[in-house]
């Protein structure tokens, strides 16, 4: 699919909040530093729930990023609430802007409102109903620390990332196992030969954390950290590159003094893929 | 007419369910001989409907739009009194 994002529209992000989330402050300011415009936006202000000059058309945007939190209080599901609002008055607008190549990105709640409403793992299209579900940590707590993560997909926009790249980057979450509950095995298979998973978490050394704690933080299927649509321009991952942009933010950085975050290479890499106009 | 409905949304079987199995295990530490916990969330629900059937059919697509998630959830529910 080709992302009719060219020369001369501007490319601006879309931090979509709404009672709850929290990380958009960070979120704007990470696509900031990378040199991308950002505008944080309100969910009211999409669905014309303001006065007229509040309003916004997501149209106008080229990449929707949905931060995390803990929308309406994580309530019923983590995301559902969210999730729903968006469904029941974006449904057609969020179906276009995907279809027009542009990107869609969900971290942590953003990850779990976007598999709650259908565009994760989407197998056909956008799903009426969730096909699958980040739901408690196996290990019945809330993990909140970094984590390591190995980039194996071929999503476009985490292109410049590199494959097999291991990145520290944390978590914070209570749901992020990812599962397909009876359906395991089934879509995993498909979820692999679609080369819809992005980003697995591993040990420090890259290899395969087997489902092992505390490599694997929640008991996630197949170490599953993030996965992308089968087009490969709607991305969810439930670790937080907003949190890692600069060195100083990393969390071995008084051994390292590593100069930039790890997280920074994901948002330059959405910057490159805009570039490009895939 | 107001009705009051009950939804009862439990894990589909075979879903890890870490909250009851950490309730379990605690349970038996306290020295209960307690072998399997289940984590049920019950809502109760008022709604205006002009039937039973009504109340029950709005429920339901209340519990396919939001309340539950049918890849690790099962719903049932009903009306409680007219």
């Amino acid at each position: 699919m080709g992302c009719r994002i060219g020369e001369g529209m501007k490319m601006r992000v879309c931090v979509l909040f709404m009672e709850g989330t929290n990380c958009e402050d960070e979120t704007r300011r990470a696509f900031e530093q990378i040199g991308l415009e950002a505008e944080l936006v309100h969910l009211k202000q999409l669905t014309g729930d303001v006065i007229p000059e509040l309003r916004r058309n997501l149209g106008d945007y080229s990449v929707l990023m949905i931060p995390g939190g803990w929308s309406a209080g994580d309530y019923v599901r983590a995301g559902a609430i969210f999730a729903a609002r968006i469904k029941s008055k974006l449904r057609e607008d969020i179906k276009d802007f995907i279809e027009d190549g542009k990107l869609v990105l969900g971290v942590c709640n953003g990850f779990q409102v976007l598999t709650e409403l259908g565009l994760l793992p989407a197998f056909e299209g956008i799903s009426e109903t969730p096909e699958a579900a980040l739901t408690n940590n196996a290990n019945g707590r809330f993990q909140c620390r970094p984590v390591y993560l190995k980039h194996t997909g071929k999503c476009r926009f985490t292109e410049k990332i590199g494959e097999d790249n291991v990145l520290q980057i944390p978590v914070a979450h209570a749901e992020g196992r990812f599962t397909f509950g009876e359906n395991d095995e089934k879509y995993l298979e498909k979820l692999i030969e679609n080369e819809q998973i992005v980003f697995r978490y591993c040990r420090a050394d890259g290899s395969d954390a087997l489902g092992e704690f505390p490599w694997n933080p929640n008991g996630s299927l197949y170490d599953i950290a993030g996965i992308c649509n089968p087009e490969k321009n709607v991305l969810g991952m439930m670790p937080h590159p907003e949190r890692v942009v600069d060195g100083i933010q990393q969390a071995d950085w008084t051994r390292k003094k590593k100069g930039r975050g790890d997280g920074r290479i994901f948002f330059e890499s959405i910057r490159e893929c805009l570039k490009r106009g895939f | 007419m107001d009705y009051k409905v009950e939804v009862r949304i439990e894990l589909k079987q075979g879903v890890i369910d870490a909250e009851g199995e950490t309730i379990q295990k605690s349970l038996k530490l306290l020295g209960y001989p307690i072998e399997k916990v289940s984590s049920v969330k019950v809502y109760i629900i008022e709604v205006k409907a002009i039937s039973k059937e009504d109340a029950e059919k709005k429920i339901n697509e209340a519990c396919r739009r939001l309340l539950a998630n049918p890849v690790i959830q099962n719903y049932s529910l009903s009306v409680k009194n007219a």
